[in-house]
């Protein structure tokens, strides 16, 4: 399990990104982090991976606390973030090099025909198409089994098709070790298709604000009317985070509103 | 019956224009940069050879040329250009190493950085010919000296160039690193030196310019062997000939050199996604 405990965060210009955050997180479970900009989302993400510290406040895996990057937390970004003099093979194997070279090997060709990408074994990265240089990303990460996940909004920079492809692909990924995933993202479609809980983030300074369960049976259809109620209550109270005024939200909703920012 | 034959030829003429274009391409850029050096050196050599001038102070090509194989056939030339091969060789080699770790380091961990800049910019700061005296001194007159010398020409921009290159490294990709786990010289080693390999080479590059420029010095200091010694003989013995070949041999070499580099270099940097290699693909 992991735990957030009253994780603070305040940048050295007295700025307070992350006010007491507390949640505590199911091996397994998928969360969406949503909220407004400047809410703390990333902040908070890079405090799990313990890339920068939090001011006060614990982060703890299964009882060990989080201080630095850790064997069993992986990271996705944004951007892939691939190593460009390496080829996608070796991308992928970066985190293994304390294994045998065979193993390594065999573990790698595993992930890349997992992620559709085997014939690009060699490639560079700078061949691959936005959309397969973040599924080397996600394979990269995943490759080392860690126990929990984090992404970092990994699908904003990727166009409307192949990020549905992507979520998709992820919840297949997933099912296989089952692994905590924590996802930040912008998008409320995103976060209910993924997610077991929704946490709601509210601004200035960054705390949560609400949770919202998804219980809904994977796979999901977007276009289930069910699928939209629970869309309409992310955006509701995202809404009210924000101290926004509730507009009466019928049936004939813009396709505009799903991107929420 | 006069718009036929127009009509007819466009369709023959784009296809050998495409062809062209592509062939005089390739070689009009190297031939390009010859039409200066060669017709300057035909130019003097007729000179000479119509007797307007008598070339003793410039000798034309021909006399350097003759030169030069008088040089290697008697087995003058090779060991010369061994002499100074193997200094600027071991020079390189010590600046080099040295450049390169220590300009790893202060790029690397701030604090190393804050105690060693300063002093190694101070030192940058002084003319290295200036170190000649003190270098005789201490290491005496024969090899240690020049190679001492050499290696000072060569470490200065391969420090430099490693540590400003690590120095703007993307944040992004060292977090790549950081989320791995790595630090010190893992870190240094699989993130942080490949970033820098395209700044690198170019460092390597600058600093065996350096490293030819230096043996010269060295060698017109007090050498019995080498190309450097071949100039001052030619300048004693008033022999322009002598000098000029030397000339040409230190160009040839340093243009091989570097060439050298650039060839080694190559499998390392095909990853690179940058304006220049389209250009040269």
């Amino acid at each position: 399990m992991l735990a957030l405990e009253r994780v603070s965060k305040t940048y050295p210009n007295g700025a307070q990104a992350l006010a007491r955050f507390s949640a505590d997180i199911r091996q397994g479970e998928i969360v969406a982090i949503i909220g407004g900009s400047g809410c703390g989302k990333s902040t908070l993400l890079r405090a799990i991976a313990g890339l920068d510290r939090a001011s006060s406040g614990t982060v703890t895996l299964d009882d060990e606390a989080i201080a630095s990057p850790h064997a069993k937390i992986g990271i996705i970004f944004q951007e892939p973030r691939l190593l460009p003099w390496l080829s996608v093979a070796d991308n992928i194997g970066f985190g293994l090099a304390e294994l045998p070279a065979m193993e390594r090997r065999e573990k790698v060709a595993r992930a890349l025909a997992r992620v559709g990408l085997a014939d690009k074994a060699q490639a560079w990265p700078r061949e691959l198409s936005g959309g397969q240089a973040q599924r080397v990303a996600i394979a990269r990460a995943l490759v080392p089994q860690p126990e929990v996940l984090l992404l970092d909004e990994p699908f904003s920079a990727l166009d409307a098709f192949t990020r549905r492809d992507l979520q998709d692909h992820l919840l297949d990924l997933w099912a296989d070790t089952r692994p905590t995933l924590i996802l930040v993202t912008h998008d409320v479609d995103e976060a209910v298709v993924l997610a077991d809980r929704v946490l709601v983030m509210r601004p200035r300074p960054g705390r949560l604000f609400d949770q919202i369960e998804i219980n809904l049976g994977r796979p999901r259809d977007r276009n289930s009317p069910l699928f939209e109620n629970f869309k309409r209550s992310v955006l509701t109270s995202l809404d009210r985070s924000l101290d926004r005024s509730v507009p009466d939200r019928d049936a004939t909703q813009g396709p505009g509103q799903a991107m929420w920012w | 019956m006069i718009s036929d034959a127009p009509v007819l030829q466009q369709t023959s003429e784009p296809a050998e224009r495409a062809a062209a274009p592509s062939r005089l391409s390739r070689y009009a850029g190297p031939a390009l940069g010859l039409v200066l050096p060669v017709t300057l050196a035909v130019g003097w050599e007729l000179v000479v050879w119509f007797g307007w001038s008598n070339g003793r102070l410039v000798p034309p090509p021909s006399r350097v040329f003759a030169t030069i194989t008088e040089l290697a056939r008697s087995g003058e030339l090779v060991r010369h250009i061994a002499a100074t091969l193997w200094r600027v060789g071991l020079g390189f080699a010590f600046g080099v190493v040295a450049g390169t770790l220590l300009g790893a380091i202060s790029g690397y961990w701030s604090l190393a950085r804050r105690l060693l800049d300063p002093t190694v910019q101070a030192l940058r700061a002084i003319p290295s010919l200036a170190w000649v005296p003190l270098f005789i001194l201490w290491l005496g007159i024969f090899e240690t000296s020049k190679i001492a010398l050499i290696a000072v020409g060569v470490f200065f921009p391969v420090y430099l160039g490693v540590m400003g290159a690590i120095l703007i490294v993307d944040r992004k990709i060292v977090e790549v690193g950081r989320t791995f786990r790595l630090s010190g010289f893992a870190m240094i080693r699989r993130i942080l030196l490949p970033a820098v390999l395209p700044a690198y080479v170019v460092s390597l590059r600058v600093g065996l310019g350096l490293g030819w420029m230096f043996v010269v010095a060295a060698e017109l200091i007090g050498a019995s062997e080498g190309l450097g010694y071949l100039l001052l003989d030619g300048q004693q013995l008033g022999k322009p000939a002598q000098i000029l070949a030397a000339i040409v041999i230190f160009a040839i070499l340093g243009k091989l050199t570097d060439w050298l580099i650039e060839v080694a270099a190559a499998p390392f940097l095909r990853w690179q996604d940058a304006f220049g290699r389209a250009k040269g693909a």
